[in-house]
């Protein structure tokens, strides 16, 4: 997917103009972080997961080689194959060559967002393969072209009419008149479409949750089962990972589990949780004859020990996204690239580079509202203050915010002069909008204005009126 | 109360002294009140949140060390802001992790309150004496409340106010779009934020507004006038303080 992270001012004007998008944004305010909150409620002991968790996935980042050569060992001694993939052209690679000696037409595909960091959809096309997305979601937006707009309900920012819609342009074996107006019948008829598909496939394309070091397996999470399908029936089993969802035991595994669902979607459990180890068995019923794990660095490893080591305890639930003022204002797409919200502003800099989303770690109010919701405990925060200082020193960043910036800093720094200016517009400002209370219109500050007054200072600082009363000094 | 009364600096922030100098007033009598001695040191302009959260640190640190500077000698430092005094107490420290002068910072943070919080949680004021007709809806300001936990501080003193009610509202915790250099720098944005944040106080039925934050009130005042809205708008401590009458509602005309 190409990066429009560098025109985010402009997307995020679009996505605000949107009615249908703030339509939607706005059954998002409502719904996940309500049943988040019920959920954390019901948990009295959730403050103290969210540690666990924390240092589960804290232990891990300071042992990721230990713990990923130990997974990689568990999967070979099941049959598995482990692939080391430095960055997403390499696991692109090496996904279609896995799928071309599979001789494979169709790749059914359960969500993943590494899927889309790599771009594989397209990568496979090109190759002659058909990718075909199986949860519901995903499967709508793939229909409309459209890359998901957030971490675990990529099509949240459509309506029911712009599904149906998706339906009768593409679902062309279907008769043109048919009722699509309930979700009923939106879902049957998805079901019915993916149910051939499933079975047609030769390759079942998943991503994971975890990785479990100590047994070689990997976790799926779904609300639809539709991951457990992609990966049983087909004949191979194509998992696509980044390296630092490795945690070292079952036990890790769940206790992150717990924190994940109800982080997410205020569910206690996902309804599907899914461990899965290897190839088929002899004596399994079902199952893949072989099974991969393309493990995907594409920059993290760059991450570790710097000052956004910390973004590599995400575990993608999406948390941060639904309790964002700025995400619930412009919508996932906004954002130009595959991750959104506040976790996107930090991972999107250190995967496609600073200087192509500069926007991103400046277009925060710094609310902290993310960092409080974070099962992982996340310094989101401090982190887009980190990418602001970068900016900064690389002199990155439009010139006359950075001139008035510096301007304020020099008046900031001297006292005395600082109170002889303030003064002088204080009562300048304060003369022209005292009567009135506040000004509609203000040279300088017209995006403050085209939508709000400005209240009018008294017209004396208080400084000046402390000095006047001779109020002690020290 | 010891013997001594403690020695205040009142950390005026460039906010209120520049827009509003009612709230610093209301500061100083609501301190005095409670029985500190209170001075404001000329030499202060800015804690320098707008540099630290642009990512100019070296501005941000020469700043700092003005503040120190300044507020050398009081046994506490008090701002009529949980932004200001967040920066002081929480982001200072950060800044100089690796700098010779973190002991002092460190020092400077341990002395520096929120003025709610100060009044509550370190001299014990259980109530205040001033009256104030009317149903409020309050903000809780992202810093003050996320950084500094001030949420039942304000509301506990307000509750001795004679004639006020104070009204949960929907969304009370939630930002209101200022976020200092980001309503500059992303206006449309902060427009839209601060737009819900209007809409949820207007539906809840409160006639006035109060906040620990100018910024943010300044933000929601001119929303709500511009939508027409008749809620006032004042920071806590004019209400407080009983110092209503020094300067009409935030943004109403005289
Ligand atoms: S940053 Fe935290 S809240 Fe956001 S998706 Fe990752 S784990 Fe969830």
């Amino acid at each position: 997917m190409d990066s429009t992270a560098h025109t985010f001012k402009s997307n995020a004007l679009e996505a605000l103009g949107d009615t249908r998008l703030q339509d939607a944004l706005g059954r998002l305010g409502h719904g996940f972080p309500v049943k988040r909150k019920a959920a954390v409620e019901r948990m009295p002991e959730f403050e103290a997961l969210r540690d666990a968790a924390r240092d589960i996935k804290d232990h891990v980042l300071g042992h990721l080689d230990f713990y990923l050569e130990r997974f990689e060992a568990r999967v070979h001694e099941r049959g598995g194959h482990v692939h080391w993939c430095a960055d997403a052209a390499a696991a692109r690679e090496t996904i279609v060559g896995i799928c071309r000696a599979a001789g494979a037409r169709t790749v059914t595909k359960a969500k993943s967002m590494i899927g889309e960091e790599i771009a594989i959809n397209e990568h496979l096309a090109a190759a002659g393969i058909e990718p075909v997305e199986t949860d519901l979601g995903e499967y709508i937006i793939q229909l409309r072209r459209e890359p998901p707009s957030h971490l675990i309900a990529p099509a949240i920012h459509l309506a029911k009419g712009d599904v149906a819609e998706a339906f009768r342009n593409e679902h062309k074996q279907f008769p043109g008149d048919r009722p699509l107006d309930e979700p009923r019948n939106l879902l049957d008829e998805a079901r019915s479409v993916l149910r051939e598909r499933f079975l047609a496939a030769d390759v079942g394309l998943t991503g994971a949750n975890m990785l479990i070091a100590e047994t070689g397996s990997i976790v799926l999470v779904t609300n639809e089962g539709n991951a457990d399908l992609t990966h049983t029936l087909p004949r191979v089993h194509v998992v696509v990972a980044s390296i630092e969802k490795v945690v070292p035991t079952l036990e890790d595994a769940t206790a992150v589990l717990r924190v994940l669902a109800r982080s997410a979607t205020g569910q206690e459990m996902s309804v599907y949780n899914t461990f899965v180890t290897g190839p088929r068995r002899p004596d399994d019923p079902d199952g893949p004859d072989e099974f991969h794990v393309v493990l995907l660095d594409n920059g993290r490893s760059a991450m570790l020990g710097s000052e956004f080591h910390d973004m590599l305890r995400c575990i993608r639930c999406g948390a941060c996204l639904n309790h964002c003022p700025v995400y619930r204002s412009v919508g996932g797409h906004a954002y130009g690239w595959v991750y959104s919200g506040p976790m996107g502003k930090v991972l999107v800099p250190n995967l496609i580079g600073i200087e192509n989303a500069g926007d991103l770690p400046n277009a925060s109010t710094l609310c902290g509202r993310c960092e409080e919701v974070c099962p992982m405990r996340i310094p989101l925060p401090r982190m887009l203050r980190d990418w602001r200082e970068r900016q900064f020193d690389r002199g990155l960043g439009p010139a006359p915010a950075r001139y008035a910036l510096k301007a304020w800093a020099f008046l900031a720094r001297r006292p005395a002069l600082y109170r002889r200016v303030t003064a002088l517009q204080a009562a300048m400002l304060g003369a022209l909008g005292r009567r009135r209370g506040a000004f509609r219109h203000m040279p300088l500050a017209g995006g403050w204005t085209a939508a709000r007054d400005l209240p009018a200072p008294q017209g004396r600082t208080f400084q000046q009126m402390w000095s006047d009363r001779g109020g002690p000094r020290s | 109360m010891p013997s001594k009364p403690p020695r205040v600096g009142l950390f005026v922030t460039c906010l209120v002294d520049f827009l509003r100098p009612a709230v610093g007033f209301a500061a100083v009598k609501l301190l005095e009140d409670a029985g500190c001695e209170v001075a404001v040191p000329a030499n202060q302009t800015c804690c320098g949140q707008p540099a630290y959260n642009s990512g100019d640190s070296a501005d941000a640190r020469a700043i700092a060390r003005s503040v120190i500077e300044a507020f050398a000698g009081f046994d506490y430092v008090v701002a009529p802001s949980g932004s200001c005094a967040g920066t002081i107490k929480v982001h200072y420290p950060a800044l100089f992790a690796n700098d010779p002068d973190l002991a002092a910072v460190i020092d400077l943070a341990g002395r520096t309150w929120e003025l709610t919080s100060f009044l509550v949680d370190v001299l014990g004021v259980a109530g205040v004496g001033a009256e104030y007709r009317g149903v409020a809806a309050y903000h809780d300001s992202c810093s003050g409340l996320r950084e500094l936990g001030i949420e039942k501080q304000p509301r506990a003193l307000l509750s001795s106010v004679g004639g006020l009610e104070v009204r949960a509202t929907n969304g009370a915790q939630s930002c209101c779009g200022f976020g200092g250099t980001f309503c500059v720098k992303y206006p449309e944005i902060s427009a839209d934020i601060v737009d819900r944040k209007v809409s949820h106080i207007m539906d809840g039925g409160a006639d006035t507004l109060l906040g620990g934050d100018l910024g943010c009130l300044l933000n929601l005042a001119g929303r709500l006038k511009r939508r027409g809205s008749a809620v006032k708008v004042r920071h806590v401590a004019e209400v407080l303080a009983g110092l209503t009458g020094q300067a009409p509602p935030l943004g109403d005309p005289e």
